[in-house]
Order: structure tokens, then sequence, then C-alpha cells
């Protein structure tokens, strides 16, 4: 029985690192992910060619190679040693940018669908272009973009999982040091019924904030 | 002070190599409506779109109120300065044919934001006006709705007074009525010939040929991007030039 809650509040503590690790890349890459989108559809062709390029890398390499390769980075560009505590700002590092350019290609498609006539109306009506952004365009682009960020975010609570590879003790870590140390499953069964509701927490408050925006009909 | 509200002179328009305005020149006086025929893509929705600066011109002057805002120097069209071309936009407001209105605003929001953030009234003054507008279109107990419960014709209302709450000099309208079903385009019609009889000055591209010659002081014909003829509706309703007659003909047959 105490092997049994010890297990459990160690997990805890690997969730806690989870959730953190989920929030502050949510808190990051969402901002940047628009800075990003802006940057795509730049008239200015070489931010545009770069910030394409930066895209087609996060979507094209896998997230746990850019991780490994940010965790690395300082040590093998510039010689400074790797501190214990980089290893954490280095999963939000990799997870914010790899999840900006996601969300980039989100916000981007969601700009374009607003119709040109709504540009068109605010732009007459005197609205400059800062105003029409966000006054008139950025509302509805929040609307349409909720089903798919909402797809991002539940593939960003399993992908926290990742930050095992840079011995960072979330939750998967600890399930499976655990699991190893015991030789048992059933910590990472528990692990995956953590992420489970995990998720289903997350797809609910997405859910709520859906309906905020059906107020009104596109 | 003039009352030429607005002075269009040899507009040149041209998409990559197609010249879809050759060369118009019009003048709108104070009080006066005029409306724009012509087969579809003679190129009147350009002319709106370059009269009200949502697209630049390649050649030819725009003068609203005497206040130049664009004009031709050897061969280059300059425009004014921003704050020149901020204060023009205030002499005039365009009603859509697919109305534009914000879907995320309710109705009265719609009316009340570009008041609220270009003129910089307070929401107290905005909401009395725009209340005023609702009120006289038969839109009173509208104002708390969004504009994907209205009808078509509810919603060119609305984009109707939403232009009329920044107070224009001169009203645009492309195609008012071409979006809507035929028996909603009467209550459209109707709020505009109410503006009319209040010397509201406008510039209507119709199809309506009856609405057309019972609201205009005059009727411009336009095709190849030219203005082929205009004059006073009866005249140009009796015009000898086969492509009008041709025209009418076919529009209102
Ligand atoms: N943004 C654009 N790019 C290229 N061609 C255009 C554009 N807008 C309009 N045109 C062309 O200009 C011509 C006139 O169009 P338009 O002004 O909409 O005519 P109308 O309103 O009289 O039907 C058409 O041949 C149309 O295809
Ligand atoms: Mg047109």
């Amino acid at each position: 029985m105490a092997f049994i809650a010890k297990t459990f509040v160690q997990l805890l503590d690997g969730m806690l690192v989870s959730v953190e690790i989920f929030l502050l890349t949510l808190l990051f890459s969402l901002p940047l992910g628009l800075l990003v989108a802006f940057g795509k559809m730049s008239k200015f062709k070489p931010l545009k060619w770069l910030v394409s390029i930066y895209i087609a890398i996060m979507r094209g390499t896998p997230l746990m190679l850019q991780l490994i390769v940010v965790y690395f980075a300082p040590y093998y560009v510039f010689g400074i040693k790797i501190s214990q505590a980089y290893r954490f700002i280095a999963v939000i590092i990799a997870f914010s940018i790899n999840y900006a350019a996601y969300f980039a290609e989100i916000y981007r498609a969601g700009i374009q669908s607003v119709p040109v006539g709504q540009y068109e109306a605010a732009t007459v009506l005197g609205f400059t272009k800062t105003q029409t952004f966000f006054k008139i365009i950025f509302p509805q682009v929040v609307k349409r973009i909720i089903p798919p960020v909402t797809n991002e975010t539940i593939t960003l609570v399993k992908d926290t999982s990742l930050a095992f590879v840079i011995a960072v003790a979330e939750m998967f870590t600890i399930a499976k040091e655990i699991s190893a140390g015991t030789a048992s499953v059933a910590p990472l069964m528990a692990a995956g019924l953590f992420y489970f509701i995990f998720n289903y927490v997350v797809a609910f408050i997405m859910e709520l904030i859906e309906k905020k925006f059906s107020y009104y009909k596109i | 002070m003039t009352d030429i509200l607005l002075d269009l002179k040899n507009i040149r328009k041209r998409f990559d190599d197609v010249t879809v305005l050759e060369d118009i020149s019009l003048q709108v006086h104070k009080g006066e409506v005029v409306s724009i025929i012509g087969p579809s893509g003679s190129g009147k929705s350009t002319l709106l779109r370059c009269a009200t600066m949502l697209t630049d011109i390649d050649g030819g002057e725009i003068t609203y109120l005497g206040e130049n805002v664009a004009k031709t120097v050897n061969g280059k069209v300059e425009y004014a300065s921003k704050n020149d071309l901020k204060r023009a936009r205030q002499y005039y407001g365009l009603v859509f044919q697919n109305f534009n209105l914000f879907p995320h605003y309710t109705v009265l929001k719609n009316i009340t934001s570009a008041p609220m953030t270009v003129l910089h009234k307070s929401k107290a003054e905005a909401t009395e006006k725009a209340m005023e507008l609702l009120t006289k279109l038969g839109l009173g107990d509208k104002a708390n709705n969004y504009p994907g419960e209205l009808s078509g014709g509810q919603q060119q209302r609305v984009s109707i007074a939403r232009a009329l709450a920044m107070e224009p000099k001169v009203l645009f309208f492309d195609e008012p009525t071409s979006a809507l079903d035929p028996e909603l385009t009467g209550e459209v019609l109707k709020v505009i010939k109410e503006l009319a009889a209040e010397h509201m000055t406008m510039i209507i591209v119709t199809h309506e040929m009856l609405f057309a010659k019972e609201v205009s002081n005059r009727i411009i014909f336009m095709e190849g991007g030219y203005i082929v003829e205009e004059g006073k509706p009866e005249d140009l309703f009796s015009s000898n030039n086969a492509r009008i007659q041709d025209f009418i003909g076919r529009i209102s047959g």
C-alpha cells in the first residue's frame, strides 16, 4: 500500500512537470505563432523565405531530434557547459518554436479564410490596418481556428512525454524509471491514465471556449 | 466652397495587361443621385473601388470637396498624404453588394464601431445615433441581433445604416440589391429612395432599371471602360444608341 502511495506521489510530481511544459509551451507558442504567420505572409520576400524554411524544418523533422539539438547546442556551438536547470528550459524552447510553426500555419489559414470584403468594409469606414486586424479580422480568425488548435493542444499533451529524451522528470520519465526499478508495467499504465485524463480536461476546456464563440454564425 | 463633391478626371485602371477603365471622368454635385448602368464586366465595380480608394488608379485625378486625393504627374499617380487620405475617407461611404457586415458584432455594434473607433465619438453618442438610424430604417428591434440572424434585406439596410452613421457627404452603392431575393429588393430600394428624397448625394451601380429611372438625376451608361452616354433618365432611356437600347431592353425584359 505504501508503495502504491509512493508511486502515486512520484507520478503526481511528474504530472505537474508535464502540465508545466504544456502550459508554458502554449503561453509562448500561441503568440509566437502569430508573429511567424505574419512573417510567412509578409510581402518582404527574404523574411517570407526565411520563415518558410523555419516552418518546413520544424514540421519536417522529429520533435525529439529538435529537442536534442536545442539541448546540446549551447555546448557544441558555444562551448557552454550545460547546467541541470537548462534541461527544462531546453524543453520549453524546443516545444515553443516547434509548436509556433504549427500554430503559424493554422493562423495563416484562418486569416486567409476571412473574406476580403471584411477588410474592404473596415477600410472604407476608416479603420487603420491595425484596427482592422485586431477589431474585425482576428476575432473571426479565433473562432475559425478553434478546432485545429484543439487538435494541436491534444497532440501537445502527448508530446510532453518526449521530454524524457533529455531526462526531464516529467510524468513519463518517472513512470518509466519506477517501472524499470520494480519490473512492473503498472506505473506506465497509471501514467497512461493520467495522460488520458489530462487530455479529457483539455478537450473539455477547448469545448467551453468553442461554445463561448458560438454566439454568432460566420 | 464648391458644390462638386466628387470630381473624377480621366481615371484609368489596369489589371496586368487588361485595361478595365480607359478614361472615365465624372463630376457629382451636392444632392445629385447618379446611377451607373452597363453590362457586367464593364468596370462599374472597379470604378467605385477606385473612387473609394480600395484600389489604386493607374492614371487620372480624384478630388473630394475640392481636396485632391490623387493626381497624375508626368504619367505617375501620386496619392495625397496619409492624413489627407484619412480625412477624405470620411467624405464617402460604400454599400457593398454582399453587405460585408461584421458577423461577430451585433447590429448595433456594427453601426457604432466606426464612429467610436474612427471619429472618437462617445459610446452614448454613437449609440443614440445608431438607434435613430435603425428606427428610421425600420430595424429598431434588431439592435441586439447578429447579422447572421437577419434576412438579406435587413442586413443590407443595416449596412446602409452603418455607412450613414459616419455621416458621409457621398454614398456609393455597388449593386445593393443584386444579392437579394426579388421579394427583398423592394425594402432596400425604398430606403434608397427615401435618402434621395432627403437629397443625399448618391452614386448607385444598379441593374434595376425602373428604380434607376425613378430615383436618378442622371444615368451613366458604361461599356468597355468608357462612359458611352450619360444624361437625364428619360433622355438615356430614349437614346438612339443601339447598344444602350439593346442593354436596357435585355435587362428590363
Ligand atoms: N482584382 C482584379 N484582378 C484582375 N481583374 C479584375 C479584378 N477586378 C476586376 N477585374 C476585371 O475587370 C473587369 C471589370 O470588372 P468589374 O469592375 O467587376 O465589372 P462590373 O462591376 O461592371 O461587372 C472584369 O473583366 C474583371 O474580370
Ligand atoms: Mg460589379
